[in-house]
């Protein structure tokens, strides 16, 4: 930093080390997605965040001009008071922020700061000075479903950010991360890709200095599918990162959300239970204003004291994180010809991408290679369509390589919010989707039926 | 560098698909595709996030039949005011067919987003889908009054119009 005073960090603030705790006393951490552009509008929400009947971390997420770096855009918005749809962190003074943080950031409400910059050098030095030591990320899922910017130049990007924040722990602040690879592109990722970049986003994150770090996955389409993936998740991360390092967040479902308040509460509670069942140690949740609106701070804390609910009256499912599974399998083979093709993570990474062992369907970045496509199943699984360049064995029913139409991708990229925003006994308003499912049951495959051990 | 399918010319053109600077969402610049490409048309997808200059640049370079502007995160309208003068101030692109779409602002009102699509109009797109569903696009190609002629051909610029489609439909 040039100088800018810095704050003084908060000894025995550790993100991962509280959320561990906490789950290991068998509560889940719930949280939000939070962020205003106003100071005090901001430390509001974190304040009603803490309070709420419900163990929460708190959330700072930051807008999107200082994500995309557009200081002009910025600087424009702030002297006109235009709205931002999140925190300035980076044009805010540092002493408006701490003050901002004072007495609420702490070792009981540890505070994340979310982003999704591929250029976030300004933003970590930020965090720095504000002894800030939580955030989240990563090389790839900050880069390719957002922008323009080079894969490459975005792992050059995080490795520096890494290492500089990495740094904090010598100040006294255990410095925490958090992949965003189990969220990419919000809906129509299949599992394996998801986990498997998660764990490697992960594992980039440790070999830069970061040890302590979170795991994202999130909810899709088919609640037996997603156990399997967390499952798969929580394995890979035992086989490959230290003991004690480590937790898994899930996200509630990141695609089109329901619009109805019956839709988005089903939702919501199937993600928590989701967490809940497959030890999950942290849950991101989402309104049921999502899918209209920024929502109000009243509207986080109901979503937060809801997920806290379901999850309270939930348990663990008591299937073993070792069972082997078509997503174990999958995401295995991924992460592993990934680490196959060199020391440098950032290297292997960027590598994996031009060869096609990475690639991301639908995605549009110009260094994704774009031959893959998913699509969903009759049972609402999600599938691959055509598996392009992926190192898989071609032995599963869905190898076979196959077009998926703008009606099928349409009808696929609205079948949750179809599903959840049926009443019981009413066909759903866009028709021609799988079989109607009762509202009780939730996601496909989430009824009581499903949770068996399917001897997998 | 862009995403771009391998294969044959298409028989109706190449269509240039694009969001405009601020907007980073892409499925609905993807269901374009696929909807166009099912049409017959190549499609050239320049994804997320896309400069004025860059549109500007590989239009003037691909002399596509059609340009597809689509946005849906509420700057739309302010981006699109900004971007069809420099379109169209590149002779090349003077009479190329050029149409806008998406959730173009944050406006509920009818009258204000008719006036709106209006100044689109103005500023130099044939054709506005306000609030409208990526299919209205295709209704709008097979009635034959815009594009869909073999490249190279002039095709001139079709009577401008707006469409209004129902609220919120473009994911």
């Amino acid at each position: 930093m040039n100088g800018p005073r810095r704050a003084a960090v908060l000894p025995g603030v550790d993100f991962g080390e509280f959320v561990r705790g906490r789950a290991a006393a068998g509560t889940l951490v719930v949280q939000p997605r939070m962020g205003f552009d106003h100071p005090r509008k901001m430390r509001a929400g974190l304040s009603a965040t803490r309070s709420a009947a419900a163990v929460t971390v708190g959330t700072v997420t930051l807008d999107s001009y200082t994500r995309l770096r557009d200081d002009a855009a910025l600087a424009d918005a702030l002297a006109r008071g235009r709205p931002l749809n999140g925190y300035p962190i980076v044009a805010h003074d540092p002493a408006v922020t701490a003050a901002m943080l004072a007495g609420l950031h702490g070792p009981d409400f540890p505070v994340q700061v979310r982003h999704g910059s591929a250029v976030p050098q300004d933003i970590f030095e930020a965090l720095a000075a504000l002894g800030l030591n939580a955030t989240e990320g990563g090389p790839v899922s900050y880069c390719l479903p957002y922008g323009r910017t080079p894969l490459e130049e975005s792992v050059r990007n995080w490795t520096r950010c890494v290492r500089r924040f990495a740094e904090l722990r010598e100040e006294g602040a255990e410095p925490h991360l958090e992949t965003f690879g189990g969220c990419l592109m919000g809906q129509l990722c299949p599992p394996g890709l998801l986990v498997a970049v998660s764990v490697l986003e992960a594992l980039f994150f440790q070999q830069h200095g970061v040890r302590s770090v979170s795991l994202s996955y999130a909810q899709q389409t088919h609640a037996g599918q997603d156990r399997e993936a967390v499952a798969a998740l929580r394995r890979l991360c035992g086989e490959l990162l230290p003991a004690g390092s480590w937790h898994v967040v899930v996200y509630a479902y990141m695609g089109l959300y329901p619009v109805t308040a019956h839709g988005a509460h089903r939702l919501l509670g199937a993600a928590a239970e989701l967490a809940v069942r497959s030890g999950a140690e942290r849950l991101i949740v989402k309104t049921v204003a999502e899918s209209r609106q920024i929502p109000p701070i009243e509207e986080n804390v109901a979503a937060l004291e809801f997920a806290a609910a379901v999850a309270s009256r939930t348990a663990r499912d008591g299937r073993s994180d070792t069972e082997d599974s078509e997503t174990y399998q999958e995401a295995a083979a991924l992460v592993h010809a990934v680490l196959g093709l060199g020391p440098d993570l950032g290297r292997a990474l960027v590598r994996a991408f031009a060869r096609g062992y990475l690639d991301v369907p639908y995605c549009v970045h110009p260094d994704n290679r774009g031959r893959t496509r998913s699509r969903l199943d009759g049972e609402g699984r999600l599938r691959w369509a055509d598996t392009g360049a992926l190192p898989l064995a071609r032995n599963g029913s869905d190898r076979v390589a196959r077009g998926v139409t703008s009606a099928e991708l349409h009808a696929d990229l609205h079948y949750v919010r179809r599903t959840f925003d049926r009443v019981d006994g009413e066909r759903a308003p866009l028709t021609g989707g799988p079989a109607p499912v009762r509202a009780r049951e939730g996601l496909p495959g989430g009824s009581s039926k499903a949770d068996r051990t399917e001897g997998l | 560098m862009v995403n771009e399918p391998a294969g044959p010319p298409a028989p109706r053109g190449t269509v240039v698909i694009s969001s405009v600077a601020s907007d980073a969402h892409t499925w609905n610049l993807v269901l374009l595709q696929l909807l166009l490409e099912e049409m017959g048309y190549h499609v050239v997808n320049l994804g997320p996030c896309v400069p004025d200059a860059l549109l500007v640049e590989e239009c003037v370079l691909r002399r596509p039949t059609m340009v597809v502007v689509s946005s849906i995160n509420g700057h739309g309208y302010t981006d699109g005011l900004r971007l069809a003068p420099r379109l169209r101030a590149r002779p090349e692109l003077a009479a190329t067919p050029l149409v806008i779409g998406g959730k173009l602002d944050v406006v509920e009102d009818a009258a204000e987003r008719d006036r709106q699509s209006a100044a689109l109009l103005e500023a130099g797109f044939d054709a506005v889908f306000a609030d409208a569903h990526a299919t209205d696009l295709c209704r709008y190609l097979r009635s034959g009054d815009s594009a869909g002629q073999p490249s190279g051909q002039s095709v001139g610029r079709a009577a401008p119009r707006t469409v209004a489609g129902a609220q919120g439909t473009t994911p």
